[in-house]
């Protein structure tokens, strides 16, 4: 294959995949390119795509996170809790804010605890992921006592349900969380040293930067979208479940190597990563579409990453 | 009276559990001047431009540097007192443009809120432009990420993000290792100029053409030892390998 090929194709065969699977869709069902079900696509991604971002900066140092399903779940159950045990004659809006920010509270210190063991550790961090997955879960299921925690009225749901125009407000949320989270990993110092990092840390080091607080950093942030994540699925379903955000990683690290963002650090951006994330959501409609068993979707999941992982590397050359 | 040299060594000594790297070096490097620094592997060649560096620091000795004593005590530190090293393995990040390389570690910012610091990107390809204009280096495509780089514009590249601080020491490890021989020739020029530029300069090589091209004074270490400081123009290279194997064991050859 020519070089110029090879390398157009790392760089836009993401799009041209996206392009072809809707194509696929509208072909499989008319109301595919509906306004309303787009708009109804966009807010089921939302969750997922909002925790990719943080993968992506995770993925971009060369670490991983799996814990993100449980962190997810740990925050919207704090939280859940906390609505439930408002105190009287407190402000509604007052309490919300207060649960919620308590639930994010919950991801940062997870995100904090995972970069610490992995940064100051020295830990793999898919070792030290695996291990704050289970011990997210279990917390989950002791906090809640293995029964979901559900009925938060009307205020909490405007997060998932809740619109600005037409635009429901999880697409509002996903698609600002994007914007920055582009602008810092391209414009800023910050963002740079994330790729650095993942590219050549020792020459991060050697050139001054004292790179493992913002290794850290980036850990504690993915914590805190995976949380906001947690607490948008949360007010989705109306409901806490103790199960809830399971197997997420599977997809979020699946929207990010779709995405193109290799797993050895210093390559990828967010923009890709949101198609990635789209691609992953459209597949999981399709597959419903034509009558897919859930058993097989997870086998079609499984294997798209790991294709996808040996196209990017014969394209890549380092295979 | 004869100004102070720009750095000096006093009998540093260093230690790797029983191994001893380097045993008692002196050594002086005037400001102008190409020292070629030689040995067999593991002579201490590496371990001696890491205590100038600030990657290892010396169980015993001192530094002085302008006449004064240092303590180096990290890159930083060298950094500071204006020692810039080239490392053999170049310590280029292969996905950042040559601009991003040059400036990486002290990035040209347009404005920040707290940690948040906006680059200026415009500013730093700029400067990275003249930076290699004035080494005599052309580069055409400085957006290119430096991975995809020959070894010799690579070298390039961390040559001028070296000498991009106007350094007064420049160590350079082994710049010509992995080069085609048409671009040790170039790396060879880029010593060259930088010489003239009043800049002290260590360069490190296996191939003693060229020490011999570029190098005002050969110094050979052995054993973690110092066993030769030369001329280069009153030694021959016999001479030099004779002193790299341990042919001539006497020390008071100094030229």
């Amino acid at each position: 294959m020519p070089e110029r090929w090879r390398i157009w194709a790392l760089d836009y065969g993401i799009y041209v995949v996206f392009v072809l699977l809707m194509l696929v869709m509208w072909q499989l069902s008319p109301y595919f390119l509906t306004a309303s079900n787009l708009l109804n696509i966009g807010s089921q991604v939302s969750m997922i795509a909002v925790v990719a971002i943080g993968m992506t900066m995770v993925i971009l140092m060369a670490e991983i996170d799996l814990s993100v399903g449980s962190v997810a779940a740990l925050a919207g159950a704090v939280t859940a809790g906390l609505i439930h045990s408002a105190p009287n004659g407190w402000s509604l809006w007052l309490w919300l804010t207060i649960a919620i920010s308590a639930g994010m509270a919950v991801g940062f210190l997870a995100g904090l605890v995972n970069g610490l063991f992995v940064v100051w550790g020295g830990i793999p961090s898919f070792i030290v992921t695996l291990g704050t997955l289970s011990i997210g879960r279990g917390l989950v299921l002791l906090y809640t006592g293995g029964r979901p925690i559900f009925g938060f009225g009307e205020a909490f749901a405007k997060i998932s349900w809740g619109h600005i125009g037409t635009v429901p407000l999880p697409i509002v949320i996903m698609l600002s969380l994007y914007l920055l989270a582009w602008l810092f990993l391209r414009e800023t110092q910050l963002g740079r040293y994330i790729y650095a990092i993942g590219a050549n840390k020792e020459a991060v080091d050697l050139a001054g930067v004292k790179y493992r607080p913002i290794k850290v950093s980036i850990f504690a942030l993915a914590g805190t979208f995976s949380a906001l994540a947690g607490i948008m699925l949360t007010s989705r379903l109306d409901s806490a479940q103790p199960t809830a955000a399971m197997g997420w990683e599977l997809d979020v690290i699946a929207a990010v190597v779709l995405g193109g963002a290799s797993l050895y650090g210093g390559r990828g951006t967010v923009a890709k990563t949101l198609v990635g994330a789209f691609i992953i959501q459209l597949i999981s409609n399709g597959l419903n579409l034509l009558e897919v068993q859930a058993y097989w979707q997870q086998i079609a999941k499984g294997s798209i990453i790991l294709i996808a992982l040996l196209i990017e590397r014969i394209l890549s050359g380092r295979r | 009276m004869e100004q102070a040299p720009l750095a000096e060594l006093h009998d540093i000594s260093k230690r790797f559990g029983g191994v001893v790297a380097l045993d008692k070096v002196n050594l002086a490097i005037n400001s102008g001047e190409v020292i070629g620094l030689v040995g067999d592997n593991g002579a201490g060649k590496s371990t001696l431009i890491k205590v100038l560096s600030g990657a290892h620091s010396p169980d015993r000795g001192e530094i002085l540097f302008e006449g004064s004593p240092v303590h180096i005590r990290n890159p930083r530190s060298a950094k500071e007192l204006g020692i810039e090293t080239v490392y053999q393995d170049l310590a280029l990040v292969d996905t950042l443009d040559v601009p991003g390389n040059i400036f990486l570690g002290r990035e040209i910012i347009k404005f920040g809120f707290g940690p948040l610091r906006v680059l200026d990107k415009s500013r730093m390809a700029q400067r990275a432009k003249n930076i290699l204009q004035s080494l005599g280096i052309s580069l055409e495509a400085l957006r290119t990420e430096v991975g995809l780089l020959s070894g010799g514009q690579r070298q390039s590249v961390a040559v001028s993000r070296a000498v991009f601080t106007e350094p007064k020491l420049v160590i350079l490890d082994e710049p010509t290792a992995a080069l085609a021989v048409r671009e040790v020739d170039h790396v060879l020029d880029l010593v060259h100029n930088l010489r003239t530029q009043h800049i002290g300069l260590i360069f490190i090589s296996h191939v003693l053409q060229e020490v011999f091209a570029v190098a005002d004074r050969i110094v050979v270490l052995r054993k973690g030892q110092k066993v030769a400081d030369l001329v280069t123009e009153k030694t021959s290279m016999d001479a030099v390998v004779n002193f790299m194997v341990g042919q001539i064991e006497d020390d008071d050859s100094y030229a």
